[in-house]
């Protein structure tokens, strides 16, 4: 049988596999624009035409593809690079984050008729974005232009496209598994079956007979060193409760060997053929269960693991009182009480976790050293991670990541490296692990479960008394982030709100679920879901406009942040804009006209919640960034924060144009390798416009500094009448250009280049503020947003549209979480949703347009007045849904997501209870299986 | 997804006995969403050469089981008959996206068998019958609401085919009413119920799928009451068999069906003039 078809007009005549989808045979001929979101149809991100017909490639048999002409991203252009309009629009107008959604997208509307691009909800049905909330996609579908192109020094505050934009529109950027590797094998994960056992033996001889299977590695090949997955500047932030490969195995989905093989088909082989003999151990899934004596006790461990009462399963736990609670209750005339509870959710950034391991020579000759090309927010956490567990000096471990394709936090985790480096190593072979979209949501982590009890008191005159949390954080079965996210959780959220006593009492408890880990709001989101909720209650019973309560009650410039959790001596309020934030939602209420487009008979109401949030982790983060001039009288950038669609590349270059004088086109950047700098922390925390971006504007302004001193020697000009140009320096009425400057310098072996480090401390705070105003239908629980708007006080925007993407992100990430996402987890521990059809992501019907306002603030700590606002515009937007939920029909839902039948349940049950305003209804317990 | 212990893929116009792993490729768009470690062949459908839907001398239409959603949808456009708008009301009420319609068939959708599947509610409505053939041969028929026996379950012998489904030719000539409701913006169904009033005698029919497991079609000689509608219906659907799935409650799943019920009722009895668009 002879096989053949044509791919963007090119010949291929390999036959694929039996059962092989389209999607991998393209990818295995080089294809790499067509990219894996879910493997299973949902997604869009495999979209290409065949026969000019737009399919899902995941879906389609390859062996259908006989004798049709194929077309990828990477042939949408015409054949001399002549953009495809659909490509030109999208990059006019940015409509892509990290860009890994973005070659389905083109696929797709390259392909839409009058009368869907009529009715784009419908269209774009099976397209999924994680990060743009689709507002860009919109516009670029529209034709509305963007970016803008300003004049050499002036590209600070304006909207500059991201560098990679070409790359991302022709399918040629380069994510994490887009690379060809000579001889690459591929790993497979058999997992636990059992939410708690004790493995008595594994058998692998009949794995290690399939054909093509290299090796299995079980609990035996694995080191007995215990680490976190979780990554951090000091590694004691985080318990070592993990091994690579364990014999207790302590949720559903835990690794329990790894097989390694020519092809995934004979890995996934290898692993249905090894025989495993369990114990099975008792396990729990509920954390006030898990504290309980004589609950079972998931890690036994001693106090060098860091774990802080082992026995009780709390793993973290924090405890602390300012004043006296007891005091502020008696001195209230309201007290509010309630507890709130956030399910699980997963990041679900649509490139999924995975790692490629391989071996090059080192750049000194000598000998040779692994690279580790990895999907990662943290290379150079990775790097030192891998080189404490197998003992492997610096020098001969390189971490690399390409273009990632979302993060969100989950990636701020060593989930496959370690695992990839040990069969490497073994091997002496390139490995790959890519996880499947399955994976990622009983094999990777989660966002913590939270449970809050709260209660707040105030006078009559809408004084705050005190404010107490007992908040409990379900981790899942290893610690990671876990009381690192439940001391952020408590902090922020509650030294916003002036009050003379508070209280706090925290827990981060293991239970056998599956791990949850860092997550964009690192816990803020939360706690902040409930004392929003409560604040807003509090306004209510006392008869009090909810934001005046507000005004009344937070903390203004100049004054201390006080947690009951323990102070933070490097946090300031550098600058403040929470009065703007909210002056904001007050204007838009006054104007608002939005009730008259409720449907008859609906439920209107509106809500409002803000937060506050650190604009960098505590206690270091670092950033190391060189500028140089280059022989062709160009720039570069070196720099060690990762690229995953936050916008940071743009951000350094704009910082590094303004310093010198130029234009970004004349700047290039290399970054996310351990290669290429010192050091850098990790694209995470928020960092890297305030941190990485203040490493990159120090050594910009410190290049400046040695050029123009140099032209001044050079040009034997006053250096006071020096002045950067474009591509030149004016010295004196004399241009000399940066090429002849450059070869000067050369000639006397001056280096023209310049280092920058910035320690992240001290630390500013950010704020935001998010209203809706919403219909509820009371017969059907369904809930219209009528209107979404969101005031960000980012200090001084380095980049408004790139920044009111990250807002429109937030927000449209943060509805999901508010109204439908949930990772389901069953009676014996097992994921119920570990697929996008199970889990439901917002698609472009679900998100609205958020009016997006930037306060007018300048930052005295953050570079040329910046502030971090990429994790923050999560943090107000479920509680201000509740909020209006609660305006509109008189129940406080104290439990997201909002989802239409629990809406409607709670209608009826509040209906049935003679249902008055702002009597709180009952909530219908969770449904079965969802812990 | 690849389908990796699949290591054959053998044209269905080749007749092979059946034996365990084998698997009827339709669309594929089921198949290739989710591992399927027990399959070790594909019989594959798409060289069958079945006219995809073809209206037959009697009136009545028959739609290959290899009709894709998109071929359905384009056919519906140009069909005059009074019921042609239900069709791309069902399609529509796909999850799945216009590009899945370009290679999911309507056989697939009823042979997955799942309660949301809005084939089994187009064709259940429409009162249609399966021919099934099984690997002797043997031809038979059932209705389609009688083929869907539960979610994800259907009368479907080990080997058996589903040839086409046929849609009576007095069930195109009744003017339809379409409801849906999902817990999402165009998301999976939580309830999907569909009059049809026949002209001739007045009867009505009202079927509700999604929101069970099984497709429930009431069938009333004339258009009954509310309350008779709503007693009807209650009595038809066993406690256990409104569907409980992340999808929808069973309570709520419940109460929009009889909700639903109603107002196509309302709708269909005040004659064509109240043709009030559907729910979302």
């Amino acid at each position: 049988m002879t096989f053949a078809l044509h791919v963007n007009d090119r010949p291929f005549d390999a036959e694929p596999r039996p059962g092989q989808c389209l999607r991998t045979y393209l990818r295995d001929r080089g294809w790499f624009g067509v990219k894996k979101g879910c493997d299973a149809g949902d997604c869009g991100a495999c979209t290409v035409h065949v026969d000019g017909e737009p399919v899902h490639s995941c879906l389609y048999p390859a062996v259908r593809a006989e004798g049709r002409r194929v077309t990828t991203v990477e042939g949408l252009a015409e054949p001399d690079g002549e953009l495809h309009p659909v490509q030109r629009r999208f990059l006019d107008a940015q409509g892509f984050q990290c860009g890994f959604c973005t070659a389905g997208f083109l696929m797709t509307t390259a392909k839409l008729n009058e009368d869907q691009l009529g009715d784009l909800p419908r269209a774009l049905k099976g397209n999924l974005c994680r990060c743009t909330g689709y507002r860009a996609i919109e516009d670029a579908i529209r034709g509305v232009r963007h970016v803008e192109e300003p004049c050499p020094g002036q590209s600070v505050g304006r909207n500059l496209g991201a560098p990679a934009g070409p790359q991302v529109v022709t399918g040629t950027a380069r994510y994490t598994f887009d690379i060809e590797v000579e001889g690459l094998l591929h790993m497979k994960l058999l997992r636990s079956p059992h939410p708690h056992a004790r493995i008595v033996s594994i058998d692998t001889a009949e794995a290690l007979r399939v054909p093509g299977v290299h090796l299995v590695l079980t609990h035996h090949d694995a080191p007995e060193r215990l680490f976190s997955s979780a990554r951090h500047e000091h590694p004691t932030e985080d318990p070592d409760d993990t091994r690579v490969l364990d014999d207790v195995v302590r949720f559903v989905g835990q690794r329990v060997a790894a097989v390694v093989a020519d092809s995934e088909g004979a890995a996934e082989e290898g692993c249905r053929r090894i025989a495993v003999e369990y114990e099975r151990l008792p396990y729990v899934l509920d954390p006030e269960e898990a504290m309980r004596p004589g609950a079972p006790v998931i890690h036994p461990k001693g106090p060098e693991s860091r774990i802080a009462r082992a026995g009780n399963n709390v793993v973290g736990e924090v405890h602390g009182e300012v004043g006296s609670v007891e005091q502020g209750f008696a001195d209230a005339d309201v007290v509010y009480e309630e507890t709130f509870r956030t399910q699980r959710v997963q990041h679900a950034s649509l490139e999924t976790h995975g790692a490629l391991a391989y071996f090059e020579e080192k750049e000194d000759g000598d000998g040779e050293r692994i690279v580790v090309r990895s999907s990662t927010q943290v290379p150079f956490l990775t790097r030192r991670a891998l080189c404490a567990l197998y003992d492997l000096p610096q020098d001969e471990v390189r971490v690399v990541a390409g273009r990632v394709g979302g993060g969100f936090g989950g990636k701020q985790e060593m989930l496959t490296e370690d695992v990839v480096v040990l069969a490497a190593m073994r091997l002496h072979r390139p490995v790959k692990l890519e996880f499947t979209r399955a994976e990622q949501f009983f094999g990777a982590t989660t966002r913590h479960p939270f449970t809050i009890g709260i209660k707040a008191g105030a006078r009559r005159d809408g004084t705050l008394t005190a404010l107490q949390l007992r908040v409990v954080s379900n981790t899942g079965a290893y610690g990671n982030h876990g009381p690192a996210v439940m001391f952020h959780s408590v902090g922020e959220s509650m030294a916003v709100y002036r009050a003379p006593h508070k209280k706090v009492n925290a827990f981060s408890v293991y239970t056998n679920c599956v791990p949850a880990g860092a997550f964009r709001g690192y816990g803020l989101g939360q706690v902040t879901f409930a004392v929003e909720s409560a604040m807003d209650e509090l306004a209510r019973r006392l008869g009090i406009d909810p934001l005046v309560f507000r005004e009344r009650n937070i903390i203004g410039p100049g004054e201390h942040m006080i947690s009951p959790g323990g102070e933070e001596e490097d946090l300031h309020i550098a600058s403040y804009g929470l009065d703007q934030c909210l002056k904001v939602v007050r204007d838009a209420i006054a104007a608002d006209r939005s009730a008259e487009d409720a449907p008859e008979g609906w439920l209107v109401g509106q809500g409002t919640a803000m937060s506050m949030i650190a604009t960098g982790p505590p206690g270091g983060h670092y950033a190391d960034a060189t500028v140089t001039l280059l022989e062709d009288g160009t720039y570069d950038i070196a720099v060690g924060t990762a690229e995953f669609g936050n916008g940071t590349t743009t951000v350094h270059k704009q910082i590094t144009a303004g310093a010198l004088g130029t234009t970004v086109d004349r700047i290039a950047i290399r970054q996310s390798d351990t290669d290429v700098v010192r050091h850098d922390t990790g694209a995470f925390g928020s960092a890297g416009t305030v941190v990485a971006g203040k490493a990159v504007m120090k050594a910009a302004n410190g290049l400046a500094e040695r050029i123009l001193s140099f032209a001044a020697e050079h040009a034997r000009a006053p250096r006071s009448l020096c002045r950067l140009l474009a591509d030149a320096v004016e010295c004196d009425g004399r241009t000399v250009s940066l090429k002849e400057l450059h070869e000067a310098a050369r000639e006397k072996a001056v280096e023209l280049a310049a280092a920058g480090h910035w320690g992240g401390s001290p630390r500013s705070v950010a704020f935001n503020a998010q209203w809706f105003r919403i219909a509820v239908d009371p017969g059907t629980g369904e809930i219209k947003i009528l209107r979404s708007v969101h005031s960000a006080d980012a200090g001084k925007v380095m980049n408004p549209m790139q920044c009111r993407g990250q807002v429109e992100g937030g927000v449209a990430q943060a509805l999901g979480a508010s109204l439908f996402e949930q990772v389901l987890v069953d009676g014996g521990g097992k994921v119920l949703t570990p697929a996008f059809r199970r889990y439901r992501l917002p698609a472009y019907a679900d998100v609205p347009r958020t009016e997006v306002h930037f306060m007018e603030t300048s930052d005295a700590i953050g570079p040329l007045g910046a502030k971090s606002m990429s994790e923050s515009p999560f943090n107000p937007v479920a509680p201000a849904f509740g909020n209006a939920l609660r305006d509109a029909t008189g129940v406080r839902f104290t439990e997201v997501p909002f989802l239409r039948d629990k809406v409607w349940l709670a209608l009826e049950e509040h209906r049935a209870a003679g249902g008055e305003d702002g009597r709180p209804a009952r909530q219908h317990p969770a449904r079965e299986g969802s812990v | 997804m690849d389908l990796n212990t699949v290591l054959e893929v053998r044209d269905a116009r080749q007749r092979t006995p059946w034996r365990t792993g084998d698997a009827w490729l339709g669309g594929g768009t089921y198949l290739f969403s989710e591992p399927q470690p027990h399959i070790r062949r594909l019989v594959d459908l798409s060289r069958m050469g079945w006219e995809p839907v073809q209206q037959l001398p009697d009136g009545s239409l028959e739609i290959a089981a290899t009709c894709t959603i998109a071929q359905l949808s384009r056919f519906a456009a140009t069909f005059r008959v009074p019921a042609a708008p239900l069709f791309e009301q069902c399609c529509r009420a796909f999850l799945a996206s216009f590009k899945i319609w370009n290679m999911a068939t309507v056989g697939g959708n009823l042979c997955n068998g799942l309660p949301a599947g809005p084939m089994i509610s187009l064709t259940a409505a429409l009162d249609g019958s399966c021919l099934l053939q099984a690997q002797d041969g043997s031809l038979r028929r059932t209705k389609v609401a009688d083929f869907i026996t539960g979610a994800g379950r259907k009368d479907l012998g080990a080997g058996e085919l589903l040839r086409s489904v046929t849609l009576p030719a007095r069930a195109l000539t009744c003017r339809t009413a379409f409801r849906q409701v999902s817990l999402y913006g165009l998301g999976r169904s939580g309830a999907l119920v569909i009059g049809a009033h026949d002209p001739l005698d007045g009867s009505l029919a009202v079927t509700v799928t999604a929101a069970t497991v099984r497709p429930v079609r009431l069938w009333f000689p004339t258009p009954p009451s509310a309350a008779a509608l709503r007693g009807t219906l209650a009595r038809a659907v066993a406690d256990d068999e409104w569907f409980d799935d992340i999808h929808g409650l069973p309570a709520w799943r419940r109460h929009m069906a009889l909700r639903l019920s109603e107002e196509i009722r309302s709708e269909l009895a005040h004659g064509p003039e109240l043709t009030r668009e559907s729910a979302r």
